[in-house]
């Protein structure tokens, strides 16, 4: 079972939300953070993180004694990623989208492989729970490459929970396409809203059951529970602005740590995810 | 011209809140939304669409099936998995490298420019606006940032405005990356927690890449004082410049509700006053007065 938390609007709690059913439901449980941009679910569990890798993307590399400047590579690049000035080619690596055309058009061999960094992923455990994040290079642009490869770090049976990033462009769509359910989280406001509906759209262009979390329940108003009812969604917890939980998440501790009755809650939450999922 | 950009690293620490609150007290501007993903400025400043473009963002492949002998090239190619075994390609998975199109034997495959997106010139009661939006599922959001900056940049220049208030978005990827290059100073928003100092960090490193100056609003303050002051003591190690404190108050929401920002809503109260504080001490800071130098002094390190 692999459950993405995502929601359009950022800061409405994705993180609050994966890292405390994680750590209700336990054992056997992985969550992978897939906000390479911003990945903070390990603020909240503190996993031991042994394992580190880097992850590059191919790059060409113009190898200058073969290259004839015939200019094949730079026509096919749709990206601009390289040029041919005075008789050289030149690369622009941050622009590269490593769809390899270069080396299939150079008639001389003259492209090799090179590579750029991405980024990092780091697992590690955090008592029972399996985890593993991505962080992206700070300056690389290009996000959902580093994401599918912590996707690809899903060699258990059990429960995965994927830490989305915010938004409705590529990177929510590498973190969430092919899960079985999308559990979005939105606050009852008009920007959260707003964002949701877009949120639900992206998830309807990949046909996933979804179903709702509301935080902060009892700020705002009424537009997203109409909402919800109006489209079928089923609001499958709600969480109440709490000076305790916004102060307990101010210094990363769970709400299952200093309310401990939310386990069973967010215990409930996964099995009626998983009765959801299934039909 | 000065174009002031509001970033946070997170998401929802107030970023759009305290832009549409900045358009009350700014003179002489023009607002720009480069949050092109989940765009929310236009939801408290109601704007007047006067103009509808068309966004071209990329093309797509697209398989002509009469004329393609299932020779299996294009699935060889193809680094992104965008191609079934029954060639068909996914629009979701395709990248728009274009290679399938130009290297089929039978030239079966048609690459046709893709709309992925709208971006809009606007008025409203604080100025005239520049906004967008990105389809669903899209990629190239970098590239509708970078237009609708552009587009605000020439309307500022057109009107005489001295002034481009920009919404950004969260994160540090690519469309922030195209929200901040080139921007005379940037306004982080960041709430007094772990994850706000952790992605506001994060973002701060990006800003030294672009040798821009960074000023820091903590919005929420009142929620841990021990890590506002932990993050105004960050700020000034990394040379950035504290324009205010502004505190939790449900009045945010409220206005939001009415459509309004927190000066229109409840100009008297205490918060509004901490807003047009933290407005003074932004356009008062050396980064927004250099009249057109660069003062390498000034920026994040």
């Amino acid at each position: 079972m692999i459950i993405s938390v995502a929601s359009g609007k950022g800061g409405t709690g994705k993180t609050t939300v994966a890292t405390n059913m994680a750590s209700a439901l336990g054992r056997g449980v992985r969550l992978l953070d897939c906000d390479v941009e911003e990945p903070n679910a390990h603020l909240f569990l503190n996993p031991v993180l042994g394992q580190v890798e880097d992850v590059t993307t191919f790059i060409p590399e113009i190898d200058p004694d073969l290259c004839t400047a015939c200019k094949k590579c730079a026509e096919i690049c749709r990206f601009r990623a390289l040029a041919v000035v005075a008789g050289k080619v030149l690369v622009f690596p941050e622009l590269c989208h490593s769809c390899g055309g270069c080396i299939e058009v150079c008639e001389e061999g003259a492209v090799k492989d090179g590579s750029r960094k991405l980024g990092i992923v780091e697992s590690g455990a955090a008592g029972d729970v399996l985890f593993s994040h991505g962080r992206l290079r700070v300056g690389e642009a290009m996000s959902p490459p580093l994401i599918k490869k912590v996707r690809s770090i899903n060699e258990n049976n059990g429960i995965t929970i994927i830490d989305a990033p915010p938004g409705t462009s590529c990177p929510v769509i590498a973190a969430t396409k092919g899960v079985d359910f999308v559990l979005m989280v939105t606050e009852p406001t008009p920007f959260g809203l707003h964002d949701l509906k877009l949120g639900v759209e992206a998830v309807k262009t990949l046909g996933i059951p979804c179903g709702l979390v509301i935080n902060r329940a009892d700020i705002g108003d009424d537009g997203v529970r109409e909402y919800a009812a109006s489209e079928d969604i089923p609001v499958l917890l709600e969480i109440p602005f709490d000076r305790k939980i916004a102060e307990a998440y101010s210094v990363g501790k769970l709400i299952i740590d200093v309310l401990p009755e939310w386990s069973e809650k967010f215990r409930d939450l996964y099995n009626r995810i998983e009765i959801l999922a299934r039909c | 011209m000065r174009e002031l950009v509001i970033i946070s690293g997170k998401g929802g620490t107030g970023k759009t809140c305290l832009t549409a609150s900045f358009a009350s007290l700014a003179k002489n501007n023009v607002l720009c939304d480069a949050d092109v993903d989940a765009a929310n400025l236009h939801l408290l400043m109601n704007p007047k669409i006067k103009k509808k473009n068309d966004f071209m963002g990329g093309s797509i492949a697209e398989i002509r099936s009469a004329d393609c002998s299932e020779c299996g090239r294009c699935l060889e190619l193809c680094k992104f998995g965008a191609i079934s075994e029954e060639f068909i390609v996914d629009a979701i998975s395709c990248e728009g490298c274009g290679v399938c199109v130009d290297l089929c034997p039978e030239q079966a495959i048609d690459f046709p420019v893709q709309k992925c997106g709208e971006w809009y010139i606007s008025d409203t009661r604080h100025g005239a606006m520049i906004h967008a939006r990105l389809g669903i599922a899209e990629e190239n959001s970098g590239k509708l940032v970078s237009l609708v900056r552009q587009q605000a940049k020439m309307l500022a220049e057109e009107e005489g405005n001295d002034l481009i208030l920009t919404d950004g978005p969260p994160g540090i990827g690519c469309p922030v990356i195209a929200s901040i290059g080139g921007a005379t100073a940037l306004v982080i928003v960041v709430e007094p927690t772990v994850s706000g100092l952790h992605d506001m960090s994060r973002v701060a490193d990006l800003a030294v890449h672009f040798k821009i100056p960074g000023l820091i609003c903590v919005n929420k303050f009142d929620l841990n004082t021990e890590m506002t002051m932990e993050i105004e003591a960050f700020a000034q190690k990394r040379n950035m410049t504290v324009v205010g404190r502004v505190p939790f108050d449900p009045l945010f929401t409220k206005a939001m509700i009415e459509g309004k920002n927190i000066l229109e809503y409840q100009g008297n109260s205490a918060t509004a006053d901490k807003v047009r504080q933290v407005w003074d001490n932004i356009m008062q800071s050396p980064s927004m007065n250099l009249m057109g130098l660069k003062d390498f002094s000034t920026v994040i390190t």
